[in-house]
Order: C-alpha cells, then structure tokens, then sequence
C-alpha cells in the first residue's frame, strides 16, 4: 500500500481513481464496490484494511449467518439464558448467584500451518473471549481432529498441537478437563482445533464489548502490537488451501502465555474495582474488530489515535497496525475519572496500557495517524452489515448411494473367538484407544476444584467451595455419523454431550458449538452446513437447551476434498452438590451392572464399521431426543440420591468399549450376560443412541429398577463388577492386563 | 492460637490460591505476598508456590530469584525461617541457593500431569513431620521442567546426611503412578536443608488435600499439618 502521501479520506475523496488491491486483500469484487458505496468514495488503505478483515468470511459469517439464525428463532425458553449470541460468550445462570459464560472456537487453519502456535494461540483466543465477559476462567477443554493415526504428518501435527494447548493453557493455569481426540482420513490436510473455556462469575459482574458515554477514554492494555497474523483472519481463514501459492506461515500469530496471564489477573482486578464500562479482546481482525465492535454495539462514535498504539515494530504501516492479530492485548472503555486507577493497575501487573483514543457522541468510527485522518466509516458497516450470501445450496448427488451402504450387511463375526478378537481389536485402534498419553501433557489439577477430567464423561468443576455448587462441560461431534446424515449427526452429537453431562450427574443447561465445514462455495458442503445447522437448533429446542454462541469454520478442504462435516456440540450442566458426581470408574466389585435404553442393529458409522472394515456407509443410529431427556432425568436423580456409583454413556464403540473403559479405570473387571432377545455382537457393538450403563449397589437395585420401571425407561440388568476379567458369559473372558496393554499401548507406540 | 502461613504470588505463578486453600483446610491462616514487596508480614512460615514465575524465561525459577521478597526470604531462611518451595517454588530455591542441584527439562521432554507415588526418605523435617519414614504417598505432579540433577559430590552429600526428603517410588514401575517420571538423579523427588526448615519438591502437595478433587486423596495435608504443629507448639 503506497505510504506517502498518506493516504488520509481526504487523499482518498481526491484521487478516486487509485487502483487498491482488494482482491489480494480477500475482497470480491462486488464487495469492494459495495464499500465505496457505503464511503462514497474509494476507501483509505486504512479502510480497506479494516473491511476486508472484517468482512472475511471468519469474522463477519457472511455465508453462514442465515442459517445460523435459526439458533435464535428456535430458541427455548429458558430462564437461564443471561447473555446470547452476539455477545463474546453466552453466560448462562447457574443458581446461587453465580452466572457462567462458556464458548468453543476454532484454530483448525494455523495450527495446521504451524502447530504449535496455532493450538497456543487458540486457547489464548478463547480465554480473552471469557474475560472479556466479567469471568475468571476456570477451565478449557479441547476437541481435535486429525488425520490417519499412522499418517507421517500426522506424527508433525499432533504433537505440535498438543504442546501447543499444553504450554499454553498450563502456563495460565487453567485446568484442561475435557475434549476429543478423533483421527480420520478425511482430516489429513485440515486438522481440526476447536478450544473451549468456561468462566464464572456474580451476575453483576458480567461485562460487555460496548463503547458508550461520550468522553469515555479506550485503554489499549497488554502486549505491543507486531507485525504477527497479519490478514490471519482473512487470508487463512476465509480460504481453501492451495500448495501453489506461497507459505503463509508469516499470518499465523505467536503466543505468549505469560503476557496472558499478567492480563487476566490485571483484568479480574480492574473488573473488581467497577472501572471498566466496556470491554473487548483483540482477536482476529485485532484493533478493526475491537474498534469497530466497541463502537458499532455503544450508542456513540469513537476517536482513536493510531499514533499512540505501542508497537513492537516502529515500521509498521497504519493498515498493518489495524489488521495485526499479535495476541494477549485488549481494548477497555473507561471513564476518564477512573483511568488512573486502572492504569496503575496495568501497572502493578507490570501489563503496559495506553489510552488510544475517546467515545465521542457522533456515530463514527474515526481513526488519524501522523495528524491526518484515515478512517471516517460508520462502525456498523464494518462490525455488522458485512454482505450476506445466501449461497446455494443442494443434497449433493451421492448421498443416496452412500446412504444406501448400510453396515448393517457387513460381515460379522461368527464364532466367540471371531468376537473376541474384534473387542481387542476396537479398544486397542486409534479413535477408541486411551488418550492418556496426550491428556497428561495437560495440567487437570490446578485452581484445586477439579472433580472430574477426561477420560471422564465429562469435566467437572467445583465453583463454591462452601455450597458444593459445580458446573459440568461434555463436548462432542461425529463427523462419520454427520456425513451420512448431516441433520441426525449434529443431533447425534448433541444427543450424546447431553448424555455425557447428565451420566456425571449433572443437568444440561446450555449449549455452545463448534462448527467445522468444508468450502461453502461447495452446494453440498453448503447442504451438510445447513442440514446440521437445522438438526441443532431443532434438537435444541426440543431439549429446552439453547445454543448461547459458537463459531463457524468453513473452508476446511483440500482441494475437492471437503472434511467430514463435523459440528462438535458442548454442553454445559449445573450440579448442585459436587460430591453427588458419578464417575466413570467401577467402584466396588458385587455391584450389578445396568443397561439403560433400547439397544437396536445399528452399526452404520459405528466404530465397528470403521474399525473392522474400513466402512463408511448407511444411516446413523436413530434419536430420539424426548427419550435422551428421560435417561437424563433418571440418570441426575440416581446421582443425587446415591442410586449409582459408576455410570457411562455408550456412543461409539458400543457397550463393550464402555465397560471396558470403566473395568480399566477402576481396576475391576465384569461379567456379562448376553440379554434375552439380543445376539452377542449386538449386544457389544451396536452404536445406539440414547443409552448408558451403570453400577447400582446391590442395596440399591429395587429402588432404582423401581424408578426406571415407573418413568418408563428400558432398564435390563446384564452383569456384575467381578474379578480381574471382562467376561460375556459363553463367549470370551479377557484379562484385565490384556485389555490395558491393547487399549493404552496405541497412542504412545504411534506418536511418542 | 494459629500459625500465619505466606504465600508468594509472582507474576506468573499459578497455585497460590490452591496453597493458600491447603494452608486453610490444614487450619493454619494463609498470608498472601507480593514479589514486589519485601515485607514478609511477620509470617511464620513461607510456601514458594507452582507455576512460570516471570514466564519462566531465562531458566525457570532464575529471575523470581532476584526480586525482592526472595531478598528477605533468603535471609529469613538461613535464619531459620521454615521455606517450603513446590515445583516452581523449589526451582526457585535452588536458584537462589538456599538448595542445592537444580532442574533440568524432563527427560521425555514432554509436561507431564499424573498422580505420583513418592516415598517420604526424611519425615524429620519442618514440613514432614506427620509423614512417617518410608510411607508411600500419592500426590500430583505437573512439569516441564523436573529432572533433578546435582554434581557427583552433592548428591553424595544428599545421601549421606538423609537429605533426600521425597523420592519416586519405581518399583512396579508397570502401574500407574509408578516409575521415575522426568529422569531425576537417584529418583529424587524433593530435598530439605541440613536444618530441615528449607524443602523443596516437584509434585504438588497442595492438590492432594480434599477428598473430591485435584487427586482425590489428602496425602498431601501432612506438609500443612506438620508446619501448623511445629509452629504452634514452638
């Protein structure tokens, strides 16, 4: 961008025939006309820097925004919900005057890049995105996805990513309880990275990204500005990969964990103090998007002064300086009365703050640099009225045959040994192994209110030491199960971090998602996005648990080669005491093992399928959302009242790989009994939704057979916690030893 | 009566409010301190807490030990003021030489988060006393850094005065928990000075002191209890 002269409005108003370069910048063409429509006149440099951040696909959900609406039209009623979409984070109300914002982001592109920093910087990203909601984070959990287990980059990959989570998250002391690890083909060129965090707060401490009250100054804190992720958002986010084009290493951003954590406690402080009116992180799109978004969601305009920014790198150009993603800064609105104090704040934590500018009562964004003015837009052209596409959209031509491929017709095995040996087989491959290895790489002990983490259902946090009070975070996703069927897939995976929330004993509250697509200028990934789009926000109203936020991660393809689509759902539950949790783990041997929940022939997409024939084909398991509500309700009431001291939701993999990891985790093994009206590889492989299985003291079992029978609930007892073996009556007996060998010894072998 | 407990916040550090929650679960009253401040409040005892005090930069531990509270702390200790210093914490008290050896990166070089079984070597000292001599223990441990290394004649030294406080338990190293986890010389898991009022370890004793979270044990309540006792009977 041509730097003398300056290229101010009024240059601009007076050489309108400049050729910009837009289009490297990520703009279409009809785009780039709609902004000098908007201006009336060709935009500064500065401008341009700033719209076409803004309006990438990453930041302004050009192509996916009208089907998200859906998420609010469908909205349930729930008394819960404090803070909706829109906002950094949802914050949902969990009882006892505390209020907990969560949300899931991606980081799939640059970490893909760049591994190490890519993760590093994501977990950054969705920390910043919980502070600037009022909360102190208390957890982070980390859904990934990578390509073949044995693939050469996967071993690059992998092992980037998950030091990258470590050294970050560790480093702000943020207990990591959660998340997936999934390895799949399709994944081989675009590793997915999703990262969640949860914050609590007191309601009146929640905070919003609004700059109003004209007078008020904005404070730019934390880290100086470099020339990192320059264009990150724009140019790596919003396109598909090209192997002709150059590295694009430069746009991936560095982090530094420290500087974070220095910001959060300053943060927490200054929030403690009621100095701050309006808050914002700088994340993608850095001070365009913090600019921008403070002003466009105040009730005034804004002034800032390039000028004043603190750089790391004094040449950088004004265009550069709004575009930036250099991590750990972000933007406060303060009154000016209180701009002291909050500076020595910053100053106590050896964090640098400047004030860059002001609220002013007009309606513009302003922004001068070297005394001449560069930026003179409406905010909410570039915050919120970025284009809109409707893109098209169709069932793409294969996906009758592909549904028509059904498992169910696999060969299956036949004598006890045959079945034997698949068990072994299914727990010991890449996608149902222990992630032992990768989880302790991550702290789960810090803040010391950590109840339960992976490889439990789901994580769980004490929030008050004195009441017991706690939240619960399960995330999940099935991409194979999506690709068969988009609609029932994203339902399938809200179906089961439902499910996983309410086996540790507590109850779903809210919902947050993650949604990973290939290129939506694709009319079938388009498709997939909308199908799994319509099947959440149904199953979410159904469930009466509304989606409080996401994020949307489109252009995750190769090439032709689009992802599996793969929405990945959080679920966020309350409990009221967390000593009531129920652990995965059995307990205590003599206790009888229960299966809750209709077990059917479904194995298209299982794991079985995967695992054994290298299949993909047919329909996913059925839902039936009214029925997971019930195991719910059933599975929170036999937590509270003591009813049972193990419980494990059954997805992929099936009743075997669950007790298999319960016998594991608990160091007591099981015999099972084949049920009447069901055939032994049924019985232990089908992927059937909207089941569990749980340990119920021996003194239990009436009462709580009892409460199944009268609510209606299927509950057949198939076996007992026993001996040093995971034994099926008449078929097999595996050892113990056997079993931990096959099931923990996979993941090392490949990737340490 | 109670004993007043101190615990340092560096920038960076990241179980204060953990320790600070072991020192009130143990009965004693915690202080909190401030990397800034030299004053110590007039504490009874100092806990060094985990976490990347300064980032970590430079070598971890190597800049927390020049800034001003550890001044009065260095001097206060070699006056007999009992130190606990826990991952973090003893890799700034090496730094600062009031231990000796040092921490090197894990050998793995991966971090690594488990619960440890130790065997408490030495339970004379201020803050093992409630732990009897050779019990086996479970307590959290989380580094990056933990490899405990020290010169040929040092170790020695360690050895023969019973200076090794805590040592990784690896016979059964097959289970979990077990086994050396970061290559420490003589398996060396934490160490005391020759008075016994300065000790350091890698795991976190701070996690281990409710029954329903970190580790789901209290093994690691004895270091808090057996400080409590010494200063309130003193």
């Amino acid at each position: 961008m041509s730097k003398t002269p300056l290229d101010t409005v009024e240059h601009a108003a007076a050489t309108p025939d400049v050729e910009l370069p837009w289009a490297e910048l990520g703009l279409k063409k009809d785009e780039y006309e709609r902004v000098v429509e908007i201006l009336g006149r060709r935009p500064t440099g500065a401008e341009l820097a700033m719209y076409s951040v803004m309006w990438s696909e990453h930041c302004s959900y050009k192509s996916s925004k009208v089907h998200l609406r859906q998420f609010g039209e469908k909205a349930p009623e729930n008394d819960a919900m404090l803070v909706g979409i829109g906002e950094n984070a949802g914050v949902v109300d969990v009882g006892q005057g505390y209020a907990v914002t969560f949300k899931v982001e991606s980081h799939n592109h640059p970490s893909y890049v760049e591994p190490y920093q890519g993760a590093a910087t994501g977990v950054g990203g969705i920390v910043r995105d919980i502070i600037a909601m009022g909360a102190r984070p208390v957890a982070v959990v980390d859904p990934l996805r990578f390509g073949a287990a044995d693939h050469p980059d996967t071993k690059r990959v992998l092992p980037g990513v998950v030091a990258g989570i470590g050294g970050y998250g560790n480093c702000l002391g943020l207990p990591n309880i959660g998340g997936e690890v999934v390895f799949d083909a399709c994944y081989q060129g675009n590793p997915l990275v999703n990262a969640g965090a949860i914050g609590v707060m007191r309601h009146e401490d929640i905070h919003l990204a609004k700059a109003s009250g004209a007078g008020n100054k904005v404070i730019l804190y934390g880290a100086r500005t470099g020339g990192d992720g320059i264009g990150g958002a724009s140019i790596l986010a919003s396109e598909t990969f090209d192997d002709a084009k150059p590295s694009k290493r430069p746009a991936v951003q560095v982090g530094d964990p420290f500087q974070e954590k220095l910001l959060i406690e300053c943060t927490l402080e200054a929030f403690a103090e009621k100095l701050v009116v309006g808050i914002q992180d700088l994340g993608a799109a850095g001070l365009s998007c913090a600019t921008s978004e403070l002003a466009s969601n105040g009730s005034g305009g804004m002034r800032v002064t390039l000028d004043d920014v603190p750089l790391r790198d004094s040449t950088l150009s004004p265009e550069e300086i709004l575009m930036s993603e250099s991590q750990e800064r972000m933007c406060a609105v303060v009154e000016p009365e209180k701009v002291d104090r909050f500076l020595e704040i910053c100053e106590k934590w050896d964090v640098i703050a400047t004030v860059i500018g002001e609220v002013t009562d007009g309606d513009r964004l302003e922004i001068f640099w070297h005394g001449g003015k560069i930026v003179d837009v409406d905010p909410r052209t570039v915050a919120h009225e970025g284009p809109v596409y409707e893109r098209p959209y169709a069932r793409p031509d294969w996906q009758d045959a592909l549904q028509a491929d059904g498992a169910e017709k696999l060969p299956r095995p036949v004598t006890a040994e045959e079945l034997k040996d698949q068990v072994l087989k299914l727990v010991a491959s890449p996608n149902q192994a222990s992630k032992k290895w990768i989880t302790q790489q991550y702290d789960h002990f810090v803040q010391g209110n950590t109840v339960l983490a992976q490889p439990e259902d789901s994580g769980m946090i004490r929030i008050d030491e004195e009441s017991g009070l706690g939240v619960a975070l399960a995330t999940d996703g099935n991409g194979r199960y999506a690709k068969l069927d988009p609609y029932t897939g994203a339902q399938l995976a809200l179906a089961e971090a439902y499910r996983n929330v309410a086996t540790t004993g507590a109850k779903p509250l809210a919902v947050s998602d993650c949604l990973n697509f290939g290129s939506p200028e694709d009319p079938a990934v388009m498709w997939q996005f909308a199908e799994a789009i319509r099947g959440l926000a149904d199953g979410c109203q159904q469930l009466g648990t509304p989606v409080t936020g996401g994020n949307v991660s489109l252009y995750n393809q190769t090439g032709e080669a689009a992802i599996h689509p793969t929405p990945v759902v959080a679920v966020l539950g309350v409990i009221d005491d967390v000593t009531r949790r129920t652990p995965v783990a059995f307990q205590e041997e003599g206790q009888l093992l229960y299966l809750l929940g209709d077990t059917r022939e479904e194995f298209s997409g299982s794991a079985w399928s995967q695992v054994i024939h290298d299949h993909l084909g047919g329909l996913p398991p059925k839902v039936d959302l009214e029925r997971e509500r019930l195991l719910g309700e059933i599975l929170i009431s036999a937590s509270r009242d003591g009813m049972v001291d193990s419980a494990h939701d059954l997805s992929d993999g099936g009743l075997i790989q669950a007790v298999v990891e319960s016998a594991l985790l608990g160091g007591k093994g099981a015999r099972l009994v084949v049920p009447d009206g069901l055939d032994a590889f049924t019985f232990l492989f089908s992927e059937s939704a909207g089941r569990a299985v749980v340990a119920v003291p021996r003194s239990e079992e009436l009462r709580f057979t009892d409460m199944c029978g009268a609510r209606g609930l299927p509950v057949t007892r198939i076996g007992v916690v026993d001996g040093d073996t995971v034994e099926v009556q008449g078929e097999f007996a595996l050892p113990l030893a056997e079993l931990r060998e096959a099931h923990e010894g996979t993941i090392p072998a490949l990737l340490a | 009566m109670t004993a007043r407990i101190g615990v340092v916040t560096f920038p960076g550090s990241l179980d204060d409010r953990d320790t600070q929650r072991a020192i009130r679960v143990a009965g004693a009253e915690p202080v909190a301190l401030w990397h800034k401040d030299k004053d110590l409040k007039q504490v009874d005892a100092v806990v060094l807490c985990g976490g990347f005090s300064y980032g970590d930069y430079l070598r971890a531990g190597a800049i927390a030990r020049f800034s001003p509270v550890m001044d009065t702390v260095i001097d206060q200790a070699k006056a007999g003021l009992p130190v606990l210093g826990i991952c973090n914490g003893f890799q700034i008290l090496t730094e600062a030489h009031l231990l000796p050896g040092g921490m090197l990166g894990n050998d793995h070089l991966h971090f690594i988060c488990r619960d440890q079984k130790l065997r408490v070597e030495n339970a004379d000292t201020a803050w093992t006393a409630d732990y009897a001599s050779g019990q086996e223990i479970s307590i959290p441990l989380k580094n990056m850094d933990g490899r405990f290394v020290a010169d040929a004649r040092t170790l020695e030294e360690l050895e023969a005065e019973g200076r090794v406080a805590f040592r990784y338990v690896v016979d059964g190293e097959a289970n979990e928990g077990y086994g050396n986890p970061n290559g420490s010389l003589n398996d060396i898991a934490g160490i005391t000075n020759a008075a016994g009022n300065v000790v350091g370890l890698m795991p976190h004793p701070e996690h281990a002191v409710e029954p329903l979270v970190g580790s789901g044990r209290t093994d690691g309540l004895p270091f808090f209890t057996s400080i409590l006792k010494k200063l309130v009977s003193a």
